[in-house]
C-alpha cells in the first residue's frame, strides 16, 4: 500500500513516527505552518520556523527516504495581533521559492473573529498574487460550521481564487457537502477525539463520493495519530473496498491536487 | 469535474451480500461508546455539574440518536454548532469548547 500524508506537523513528531509512516507506505508528507502551542513573540520567531520547514525538516525526513513539502502562513490562532500578522505576511514571499514550498496554509479561522477574517483575506490575496495553492484550516468543534461559511464567502469573493486550487481541510458531516458544492477540494482529518474517525471518514466517502477529497492525520504535538491514514485504509478494506479504491483515495487524490504545484514531484508518482 | 453534488446514498456498497459484517464488526465498539456517554451523564450528576451548558447540549443532541430521522451525525454536529452568522468582535480564547454557549463570547 502507498499513501500520501498531506497534512502532518512533523516538527512535533519523533523519528520513530517517520519510521512508522514510511513502513506503512507513506510516499510523501506535507507540512502546513502551524501554531507552536504558544504565541510567538515576534516575526523573527516565524522566520526561524519557516527555515525549519524549508531547510531542516525536509533534511530530517530525507534521512527516512521520505519527501517533505510544506505550506507557509501565520496560523489563525495567532491572527489577533494584526501588527505581527502584517510583519509575517511581508516576510513569507522570501520563502516561496524554496523547493519544498507548495503554497499558503494552513490559513483560515480559529474563533471566527473579525481580525482573523482580515488576516485570512490578506493571506488569500498573497496566494493569488504569487499564484500559490491554498490550504485552509476550518475551526474546531462548535465554531466549524459558521467558520466554514465565513471562509467560503471570503474565497468566493476573491475573483482570483480558483476553487480547484484550494483545499478546505477538517471537514465533517455538516460541512463537507457545502465545500464540495462550491468546487473546492475537501480534507477529512482523522483524530482520536475530535474531527473524524476512520469509520466516519469512509461513511462520508460513501455518501459524498471520492472525488476532490483527501484524508490526513494532521498529526501534531496534541492528541493525534500519525498512522491514522493507513488505519483508515484498513477500515476501507474491511468494508470490502478494493486496493484500487484505497489507492485512489489515499494516494492518487492527494497527488492530483498537490501536482498543481510544479514543485510536487515524486520519483515514482503516477496519477495514471 | 462536477462542481455540484447532492448527498445521496450510494448506488452500490462493496459488502453487498455480506452487510451483516457492518454490525458484526461495529456493534461492540459502538456499544462501548454509548456506555461512555451514559456513564459520563451519571458522573456529572454525581459530582453536581450536570447543569453545565455542555452537558445540557449533550442531552439535547442525544435525542437525535433515537428520533428516527436520517443523517444523525450531521444533525448532531449542527445541534452543537454556533448558529450565528456574523464574525465575533473579539476572541474569547484559543480553544473551542465543544458546544455553543449563547452570549459567552
Amino acid at each position: 500500500m502507498r499513501y500520501i500524508e498531506p497534512h502532518g506537523h512533523m516538527v512535533s513528531r519523533t523519528t520513530d513516527d517517520y519510521q512508522a509512516m514510511v513502513a506503512a507506505g507513506c510516499a510523501a508528507v506535507c507540512e502546513p505552518a502551524f501554531w507552536a502551542g504558544f504565541d510567538r513573540g515576534s516575526a523573527d520567531g516565524f522566520r526561524d520556523y519557516f527555515r525549519q520547514l524549508t531547510v531542516y525538516e525536509p533534511a530530517r525526513a530525507a534521512k527516512f527516504l521520505l519527501p517533505h513539502f510544506c505550506w507557509l502562513c501565520l496560523n489563525p490562532k495567532e491572527a489577533e495581533d494584526l501588527t505581527l500578522a502584517a510583519d509575517v505576511l511581508e516576510m513569507i514571499p522570501e520563502f516561496l521559492e524554496k523547493p519544498n514550498v507548495l503554497g499558503i496554509g494552513e490559513i483560515g479561522l480559529n474563533r471566527n473573529t473579525r481580525n482573523e477574517l482580515k488576516v485570512l483575506e490578506r493571506h488569500v490575496e498573497l496566494a493569488v498574487k504569487h499564484n500559490q495553492l491554498i490550504l485552509v484550516h476550518t475551526p474546531h468543534l462548535e465554531d466549524k460550521k459558521k467558520g466554514t461559511r465565513l471562509i467560503v464567502d471570503v474565497l468566493r469573493a476573491h475573483r482570483g481564487v480558483s476553487p480547484g486550487r484550494v483545499i478546505v481541510d477538517h471537514v465533517e458531516e455538516h460541512t463537507i457537502q457545502s465545500v464540495l458544492d462550491e468546487g473546492f477540494w475537501a480534507g477529512i482529518t482523522l483524530y482520536p477525539d475530535s474531527k473524524s474517525s476512520p469509520p466516519r471518514a469512509v461513511d462520508m466517502l460513501e455518501i459524498c463520493g471520492r472525488d476532490r477529497i483527501w484524508l490526513n492525520s494532521a498529526c501534531d504535538w496534541g492528541v493525534s495519530d500519525p498512522l491514522a491514514v493507513p488505519k483508515t485504509a484498513f477500515e476501507m478494506r474491511r468494508r470490502g473496498y478494493s486496493a484500487e479504491f484505497v489507492d485512489e483515495v489515499l494516494y492518487r487524490n492527494p497527488v492530483r491536487f498537490l501536482s498543481q504545484s510544479p514543485k510536487f514531484v515524486l520519483g515514482e508518482s503516477s496519477v495514471g | 469535474m462536477p462542481t455540484s453534488r447532492t448527498p445521496r446514498p450510494p448506488d452500490h456498497l462493496p459488502l453487498e451480500g455480506h452487510v451483516q459484517a457492518i454490525v458484526d464488526t461495529g456493534f461492540v465498539p459502538v456499544r462501548a461508546k454509548l456506555l461512555e456517554v451514559a456513564a459520563f451523564l451519571d458522573r456529572v450528576e454525581r459530582y453536581g455539574v450536570a447543569t453545565d451548558f455542555r452537558c445540557d447540549a449533550l442531552r439535547e443532541a442525544a435525542k437525535i440518536l433515537v428520533d428516527g430521522g436520517p443523517e444523525r451525525a450531521r444533525r448532531i454536529l449542527e445541534k452543537l454548532s454556533d448558529p450565528t452568522t456574523e464574525p465575533e468582535a473579539t476572541s474569547s480564547g484559543k480553544a473551542a469548547l465543544g458546544a455553543w454557549q449563547p452570549f459567552v463570547k
